[in-house]
């Protein structure tokens, strides 16, 4: 029933583990940055929200779990998806609006969903998702499946009463989840500092006698490290952890973001932080990864998003007599 | 590798944006994810990245220039690449952006409804039956609406006995009216009027020429003030031209008249206007409409930029009109665009037609026959061959006094035909 | 055919689904030590214990939400809330997530789970414990609403919730409660979406649903007396609404009352009036009436709550004016 693949800690990770992190983050870099550039080209419509700059956090965190660990999210989903495996095609299309999409066009950029992959969906009402990671998880402890949740969502959801009542009935009910926040420091636009009375956000869940910690966000090997920890213990039916992973995001919180609520300088700071470029450079040092090995791997990824591209722009719409399909299980 | 940077869509209301600054000339060296330039959105002022490297060979457009999202405003590409097809200026837009599938969705779809029971799904409309039975059914019982209903048992017509005009055969409003003027006939309201009557169906020419002539009655105050010219000069004029020039085709007394209402619109343009929304908006093109008689109606297209062509022109241009115009091709800027009408009953042979504004414009003029009639010269009495012809005007824009200066320089032209000419 | 309390049918449904099948659960405030606060899962806890009676905290959005997750993680929950009035707490739990989840994902993930909340005046529970929002509910594509209103109802309709794919919101009068009435004794489900004729008639048609049923049938029998046939449907399922049996009995009697607790202004008597002048025209004598409850938040006084509730009187003065 359940995959128990040997997870070990970092320092033990063999070199072409270490090497998928980096690929996996790459991944996301490159497929966020073309995202960028096909909505610029009108071929993405909506909302874009990018993950640069986060990519430690996902790769990091859905590393450590097992692949069929329940997996929920908000809704800068695309780097959660691609960290699970989620086929790049699959999720470009769906940011294109085509049948051939994760949601077959229904959700676009903010709710993708691939279950056989266990990858629960990426909503977006702010904390509405943790509730369901609550559910899952309570089904999860019920089946006796060894399965656990990771339920991912940002700083700007901490102050949602949802998110209070999930970690207290998850607390209640020892429910195996990892509560993951992504403090970026901004809820959309608005600094943390302003509109939270207690910034460090680990500390809250200690308000409902939670394992907490604070996690570099833009380390993906402690990430990995903190996670794996916590999941262990998870698992172990010892009730939920939560985690802060302190990250920054690159870009705007959406495409038509002019981010007049941080200075550049801020985000250059945090841009020398770059969790992509400290760990390649990590691994040459460590002999790990030439230059070579990493501009090949480079060039495999562009053509990867490449293709992506060009599957969900040959993509067939999704025909109009599909659109009240689904509303009800019975309709399919 | 030539990658096209486009005005981006940088959000889902943007629609243009503004170029305020190249950071880049051209020749220089570009790395992917570098600012290339700046542009300002409804929103705010943004960056432009380049998506791929290379050399950033050609703007396309200046700082300053304001331009649709989508539109390519700069090329990078590798220094041998050919890029000469962008600097002519021939491809403008990008790679078209993904159209969302035009496809309408099939109506029935559009009414499917998860509310309501599959069980009793809703039955489908049938057609409008053209029958003229009585609208009862076999219990009895009547369809019609309850404004019907009211009017029937106003008036005492008997339901049962009328035949439903509406959906699935409802006997409506139009039907007991129709009754009650014998335009049905009814058993039941002996007092029909007397004789055949048929009621004839319009068709929507019809019915357009209703609505628009009945508004233009309806909301412009019309005044009216007739002429009669003196065709003399013109008739001889005419003959001449057709006699010595070939490349055109025939001109007709008509195209005169309106070679003659062109010119004397540029000095009086209040003329050349339309009424909308409480505001006059004056025209600088004269386009002049000829009414064309078809067989379900009447239609007037426009002589575009009249003003500026020749009477062989005109005659050309009014030629193509009424023969497109009776194979239906003509094109719909000839339909709207008119700002002056002349409508033309000469061939008729009636003294003169006082004719109804085509609104939004302002003006019309009727001209009737030109006849040899009587006149009295310099004491004698002797003949003319006289016009009459009749302005109205829409007493919203224009007054008696400045409408009978415009038609007495139309009669100026016509009755000096020579300045037709030039 | 045994006589039996509509609480008792909801609890004998609730204990046969836990028989049945181990993946059904019950969440809510006090449905266990305490046994329900109108008593519907009284002795539940001491048979099934705690890891399926779940007494849970007083946050209504999180339950609600447990709930619809437990069903994505395969179980079979129920999830009761005290009173509708409550479920605005959890609302944006059953739109936003419920309702959508299915179509969000394109038929990845269903939802199969059933929402019971008590509705309804008449206990003198003032504004914030006496609403009937059923228009609300029905109004959202993506869930289904019952509104039950014999005890028959109540145990086969309850059974066709457990055995949808579907979320479903599952609507009780608290004035039905100790209503008693036949259950049959052999297994049986109500269809979604099949109104009941419950009274025959053929001069006016008066269609309820849950508690206003009652009303509507007091109504019938002031019609009775001036000689005037009123028939009268109990709707069962708002969502889906059985058009076909509404539709058939105004063609019978020209004329229609739509009848309900909830608001008047954008409620779903609205909705019954709309569908039958879209369908059935041509079938009326006149406009469709509706009696509603009065445009005012449900008051404490026995006089004034009874004033704002439609009453039998009411309904049939209304009927009686289409004549």
């Amino acid at each position: 029933m359940t995959q128990l693949i040997d997870k070990p800690p970092a320092k033990e990770l063999p070199s072409d583990q270490l090497i998928e992190l980096l690929r996996k983050m790459m991944l996301i870099r490159r497929f966020e940055t073309k995202a960028a550039e096909m909505y610029t080209k009108q071929k993405i419509a909506g909302f874009l929200h990018l993950y640069n700059g986060e990519e430690a956090v996902a790769v990091g965190a859905i590393s450590a779990v097992n692949d069929d660990d329940h997996l929920l999210t908000h809704y800068r989903d695309h780097g959660h998806a691609l960290a699970r495996g989620v086929e790049p095609e699959r999720i470009m299309a769906e940011l294109f609006g085509k049948d051939t999409g994760v949601s077959r066009g229904r959700g676009g950029s903010m709710h993708l969903f691939d279950v056989e992959k266990s990858f629960m969906g990426g909503y977006a009402i702010v904390a509405g998702h943790l509730p369901l990671a609550c559910g899952i998880a309570l089904a999860n402890q019920r089946l006796k499946n060894n399965r656990i949740v990771l339920c991912i969502f940002g700083d700007g959801a901490v102050n949602e009463g949802e998110f209070h009542e999930a970690l207290n009935l998850a607390v209640v009910w020892k429910l195996p989840i990892i509560f993951m926040c992504e403090n970026n420091f901004y809820g959309m636009g608005t600094d943390i500092r302003r509109v939270s009375a207690v910034i460090e956000v680990y500390k809250r869940a200690a308000a409902y006698a939670m394992p907490s910690k604070q996690v570099d966000g833009m380390n993906v090997l402690e990430m990995y490290d903190e996670t794996l920890k916590a999941a262990e213990r998870v698992r172990a039916g010892e009730g939920p952890s939560f985690l802060e992973a302190i990250c920054f995001r690159f870009r705007g919180h959406s495409m038509s973001d002019p981010e007049f609520y941080r200075r550049k300088e801020e985000t250059q700071r945090w841009r020398e932080l770059d969790p992509i470029i400290t760990f390649r450079e990590k691994l040459t040092k460590d002999g790990i990864i030439d230059d070579d090995a990493f501009r090949s791997m480079e060039a495999e990824i562009e053509d990867v998003v490449n293709e992506a591209v060009r599957f969900a722009d040959e993509s067939p719409d999704p025909p109009p007599e599909a659109l009240f399909t689904h509303v009800y299980k019975e309709d399919a | 590798m030539i990658s096209e940077v486009v005005m981006p869509q940088m959000g889902a209301d943007m629609e243009e944006g503004t170029i305020i600054k190249w950071l880049k000339n051209e020749g220089d060296e570009v790395e992917r994810g570098e600012i290339i330039a700046e542009i300002e959105t409804d929103k705010a002022n943004v960056e432009i990245e380049a998506f791929d490297s290379g050399v950033f060979r050609k703007a396309l457009h200046a700082e300053g220039d304001t331009i649709d999202v989508g539109t390519i405003i700069a090329i990078i590409a590798a220094p041998d690449d050919d890029i000469s097809s962008y600097e002519n200026g021939a491809a403008k837009k990008a790679t078209a952006p993904a159209e969302a599938s035009k496809e309408e969705v099939p109506a029935d779809l559009k009414k499917q409804d998860h509310a309501t029971a599959s069980t009793t799904a809703a039955p489908a409309a049938e057609p409008v039956p053209q029958t003229l039975a009585p609208a009862a059914r076999q219990d009895g019982r009547v369809r019609a609406s309850p404004v019907a209903r009211k009017l029937a048992q106003d008036n005492n017509v008997d339901l049962a006995t009328l035949a439903g005009t509406g959906p699935d055969g409802r006997i409506v409003k139009r039907d007991v009216e129709a009754a009650l003027t014998g335009g049905v006939k009814s058993p039941a309201a002996p007092t029909a009027a007397p004789g055949t009557t048929t009621t004839v169906s319009m068709s929507k020419m019809r019915q357009t020429i209703a609505r628009r002539m009945a508004q233009s009655k309806r909301e412009a105050p019309h005044y009216y003030i007739t002429v009669d010219i003196d065709m003399t000069e013109a008739e001889s004029l005419r003959r001449q031209l057709n006699e010595a020039v070939e490349e055109y085709p025939r001109v007709s007394v008509n195209d005169m008249i309106v070679r003659a209402c062109a010119l004397a619109l540029q000095r009086h343009p209040m003329f050349n206007s339309w009424f909308i929304d409480e505001q006059v908006q004056q025209h600088a093109d004269i386009n002049v409409c000829i009414a064309i008689a078809l067989e379900d109606g009447l239609i007037a297209p426009a002589i575009l930029d009249a003003a500026n062509k020749n009477l062989g022109e005109i005659a050309d241009a009014s030629r193509s009109l009424g023969q497109r115009a009776k194979s239906g091709s003509l094109k719909a800027n000839e339909y709207t665009a008119g700002t002056f009408t002349v409508s033309n009953l000469g061939m008729f042979d009636v003294e003169t037609l006082v004719a109804i504004i085509q609104p939004p414009q302002t003006a019309i003029l009727g001209v009737g026959a030109v006849r040899e009639v009587p006149v009295a010269i310099d004491g004698n009495i002797g003949t003319a061959d006289l016009m009459k012809a009749a302005l109205s005007g829409d007493h919203r824009v224009t007054d008696g006094a400045q409408g009978a200066q415009f038609l007495n320089e139309i009669r100026r032209l016509l009755e000096s035909p020579a300045a037709l000419l030039v | 055919m045994a006589e039996m309390s509509f609480r008792d049918a909801l609890r004998l449904t609730l204990r046969e689904e836990l028989l049945a099948d181990e993946k059904v659960i019950l969440m809510g405030e006090d449905i266990g030590a305490y046994g329900g606060s109108y008593s519907v899962t009284k002795g539940l806890l001491e048979e099934f214990g705690e890891e399926r009676i779940m007494d849970t905290p007083i946050s209504e959005s999180v339950v609600v939400g447990c709930g619809i997750g437990a069903a994505m993680g395969g179980l079979r929950p129920m999830v009761e809330l005290m009173t509708i009035n409550f479920s605005l707490l959890a609302f944006d739990q059953i739109v936003n997530n419920a309702a959508k989840l299915s179509y969000m994902s394109a038929g990845q993930i269903s939802v199969p789970m059933v929402i019971r909340m008590a509705s309804g005046a008449g206990s003198q529970l003032s504004s914030q414990h006496s609403h009937s929002l059923e228009g609300w509910y029905a109004h959202i594509p993506g869930i289904k609403v019952a509104v039950p209103y014999t005890p028959r109802d109540a145990r086969g309709l309850l059974k066709t919730a457990f055995d949808e794919q579907n979320p479903v919101i599952f609507i009780e009068h608290t004035a039905l409660y100790a209503r008693k009435g036949e259950v049959p004794d052999e297994d049986y489900a109500i269809p979604f979406g099949q109104a009941e004729v419950i009274r025959e008639g053929t001069d006016v048609t008066l269609i309820g649903y849950s508690g206003s049923v009652y009303q509507a049938l007091g109504a019938a029998d002031i019609l009775a007396e001036s000689g005037h046939q009123a028939e009268v449907i109990n709707l069962r399922t708002l969502r889906p609404l059985d058009v076909e049996t509404i539709i058939a009995s105004v063609s019978k009697t020209h004329r229609a009352v739509a009848v309900e607790d909830d608001w008047k202004f954008g409620g779903f008597a609205g909705e019954i009036a709309a569908i039958i002048m879209e369908e059935a025209f041509d079938e009326l004598d006149g406009p469709v009436a509706r009696v509603c409850g009065a445009d005012v938040p449900i008051p404490y006084a026995k006089a004034l709550e009874q004033a704002a509730l439609p009453s039998p009187q009411q309904i049939a003065d209304a009927a009686l004016a289409l004549f």
